[in-house]
């Protein structure tokens, strides 16, 4: 067992989840634990093994001074790194203070701002160092991260669909929220991977009769402005629209770019 | 383990620079002189995300799917108490089918938390192990059993909400689509199944070896008329206190100190701490368990009240055994798909507060809704916040017992009595507007 892989997982602000999902692997956890060697992951044990480390996964956004020198350290640690969810890739929910004043973030929570250190951004961990893979999602597939266990067990380069929710929608059959019921759903420009895809059951809030908000990200080359405008047509307000786009992948560049180019527009004449 | 001791003239610091198997990021930092307790610091540093304060402006509908985010261990949590609080807010109530279909749903997270505590994070401290990893080497009939149980929680949280981890369909005034009943039919058997697994794990950990150490608690949780508190209650304290959610604030109050970015929150007057989560609930509302719990309790011959927080993990096992029998409950009365699935409401301003009982304990959350009908004010109190200056307490009271051992011994121990909580440091991260207090007792920081 001597090549066997190591691996280490490193939490920055998040809520845990993503590293949750790999608890969450029932049926695998023991069997993944036998195949790779499980070095560091604070949230499952106790034993710390130090680096180097074959493959790094990392959950949370950038955040505090302390975190950017963290990141740097981590990558020299890891010889693939991979940013797993929303927060790593995209910055996460507490990236909407990207678009406030942070001093007043702090100061309606804290009574004593000054004993909180924190940057002014939150940033996806590949603002500050290359990334060799990235899972999507709010929070990521658990069927998406055993696949990416399993390939680099076997030394594969891991792949992840880049097909949008709405095909997903036509593989589950369920009928279009847009069309059928007018809500401004982000199925169109939104990366699939939510639900069981290979059982067609992915796209998972149009199957719940609401609208795609978007938890995996950006599609590739999306037109998000044509889709808007469409949803602006029917009658969805600009704040419904800058709001939906603005969520956990909000500070991603293509959503970030519809939500502020819709403000814009909102604060023209 | 990452611990640093020093030995000076019979002075030791000891740090426990990573707190392992907990949800989320803290250090504890201790300093004894002989027996003498000199200093404790549960220094929370996982960084604050600011939830309070993006959660104004968003609109009503957003706030269950922005919450959630809080905690991905108990994302439900933060669904319930904010649904609950904004309906307040919007004088709506839910039909009797959601209220128990969100019991439902409750169920499944506090069987899949519970669970993974249990088995994954507690269990390795009773008998030895740095992980559920390892001790399946030696376990792995009960760890498989943990597992198991563990995936039934999820595929219920999956059936009602959509998926088990933040989930989609959870909305103020009910469910987006009702759950299938279908689905939850076929659930049953293994139900059943996770019912007895659950009986086998609770006489499991009833026979672990507890170090003697009783406490004299203050415990506080959600109270109900007629049934084991979930989604509602008045709270109630051990020490005499019984008032509606909505008097919360007058009696109970955040402090905020240098050393974490969560907030402490105390019992007015006199600021005391207290303890929230499994312990508080079996002891405030046993009576209001299912025969089977009350019968399996009384076969441990253990006698109530549980005063030692080491056996938090037998309330929470007991817990486990209750949810499996609540969800059977509950599935074999649901008999067609709830119609309609949500209460319809008209925005309008307003304010509403409410709490629940999370798997760790009673969360708090209240809203004030502006004249926008926009999200004018939010205020989140999560459980680890509230126990946060009774983990440090017990730390104070336990240490001098274990003082003569070698410091990583003392750190191993020292970890077990915060793990005794199932602390979850996400969680405790995004407070509100607190009372400023100058005088609190604020350590050095330590690095």
């Amino acid at each position: 067992m001597g090549d066997m892989k190591k691996l280490a997982v490193f939490k920055f602000a998040s809520c845990d989840g993503c590293q949750l999902t790999l608890l969450d692997c029932e049926d695998e956890l023991l069997k993944v634990a036998e195949a790779i060697d499980i070095a560091f992951f604070l949230e499952a044990r106790s034993r710390q093994l130090k680096g180097p480390y074959d493959v790094g996964l990392v959950e949370g956004s950038i955040t505090t001074p302390d975190d950017v020198k963290r990141i740097q350290e981590i990558r020299k640690k890891c010889k693939c790194l991979i940013t797993i969810g929303a927060c790593a890739t995209a910055g996460g929910i507490q990236a909407l203070r990207n678009w406030a004043n942070i001093d007043d973030f702090v100061h309606y929570v804290y009574a004593q701002p000054e004993y909180i250190s924190t940057l002014e951004t939150s940033t996806p961990i590949s603002d500050h160092v290359a990334v060799d893979f990235e899972l999507r999602g709010c929070p990521i597939s658990r069927q998406q991260l055993l696949e990416l266990l399993t390939d680099l067990i076997h030394g594969r380069q891991p792949r992840t669909p880049s097909h949008s929710v709405c095909i997903e929608c036509k593989k589950r059959g369920t009928v279009c929220v847009a069309v059928a019921q007018g809500v401004a759903c982000l199925g169109p420009i939104t990366q699939a991977g939510c639900g069981e895809m290979k059982a067609n059951r992915g796209a998972i809030c149009p199957a719940c009769n609401r609208e795609c908000f978007g938890c995996f990200g950006p599609q590739d080359q999306v037109n998000g402005m044509s889709l808007t405008s469409f949803y602006q047509q029917k009658g969805t307000p600009i704040l419904n629209l800058v709001q939906l786009t603005r969520n956990f992948n909000g500070y991603s560049p293509e959503f970030r770019q519809i939500g502020d180019s819709l403000e814009n527009q909102e604060g023209s004449p | 383990m990452n611990t640093e001791g020093e030995s000076k003239h019979n002075r030791r610091s000891i740090e426990v620079k990573a707190l392992s198997r907990v949800e989320g990021e803290g250090r504890l930092h201790l300093r004894l002189q002989g027996e003498r307790v000199e200093h404790v610091e549960l220094n929370i540093y996982e960084p604050p995300r600011f939830f309070e304060s993006f959660l104004r402006g968003r609109q009503v509908h957003e706030v269950p799917d922005i919450t959630a985010r809080i905690c991905g261990i108990c994302p439900v949590a933060y669904q319930m108490s904010s649904c609950h609080a904004l309906e307040k807010a919007l004088g709506i109530t839910v039909t009797p089918e959601v209220r128990l279909l969100r019991r439902l749903l409750y169920c499944g997270e506090w069987i899949e938390s519970h669970v993974l505590h249990i088995y994954l994070l507690h269990a390795p401290d009773f008998l030895g192990y740095e992980s559920g990893i390892s001790m399946a080497v030696d376990y792995r009939e009960q760890v498989e059993r943990g597992l198991e149980m563990k995936k039934i929680g999820n595929r219920l949280l999956e059936i009602l909400g959509g998926r088990p981890i933040h989930p989609v369909n959870i909305t103020v005034g009910g469910f987006y689509r009702a759950p299938s009943v279908k689905e939850l039919k076929l659930l049953l058997p293994r139900l059943e199944w996770g019912l007895q697994a659950a009986l086998e794990t609770f006489q499991w950990v009833s026979a672990f070896d507890c170090p003697v150490f009783e406490c004299e608690y203050d415990f506080v949780s959600l109270h109900h008329e007629d049934e084991y508190p979930l989604n509602d209650g008045q709270v109630r304290s051990s020490a005499g206190l019984s008032i509606p959610v909505e008097d919360y604030e007058t009696h109970y109050h955040e402090r905020q100190l240098e050393h974490s970015t969560a907030l402490y929150s105390v019992k007015s007057p006199g600021d005391t701490f207290y303890l929230t989560g499994p312990l508080a609930r079996l002891n405030n509302c046993f009576g209001h368990l299912s025969p089977i719990c009350v019968k399996a309790f009384e076969d441990t011959g253990l006698t109530l009240p549980l005063t030692n927080n080491f056996k938090s993990i037998v309330a929470r096992a007991l817990e486990v055994v209750y949810a499996f029998d609540e969800a059977i409950r509950i599935v074999k009365a649901y008999q067609a798909d709830a119609s309609p699935s949500r209460t319809t409401y008209e925005l309008r301003p307003g304010e509403g507060c409410h709490a629940t009982e999370a798997p760790r304990g009673m969360l708090y959350h209240r809203y004030r809704i502006g004249e926008d009908c926009l999200i004018a004010e939010a205020k989140i109190v999560p459980p680890t916040s509230q126990n946060q200056g009774q983990i440090e307490t017990d730390l104070r009271a336990f240490l001098p017992g274990i003082s003569s051992h070698e410091d990583a011994e003392i750190a191993r121990q020292a970890e077990h009595v915060i793990r005794n909580y199932d602390p979850c440091i996400s969680c405790a991260t995004h407070f509100l507007n607190l009372t400023i207090d100058r005088n609190a007792d604020s350590p050095p920081r330590n690095e």
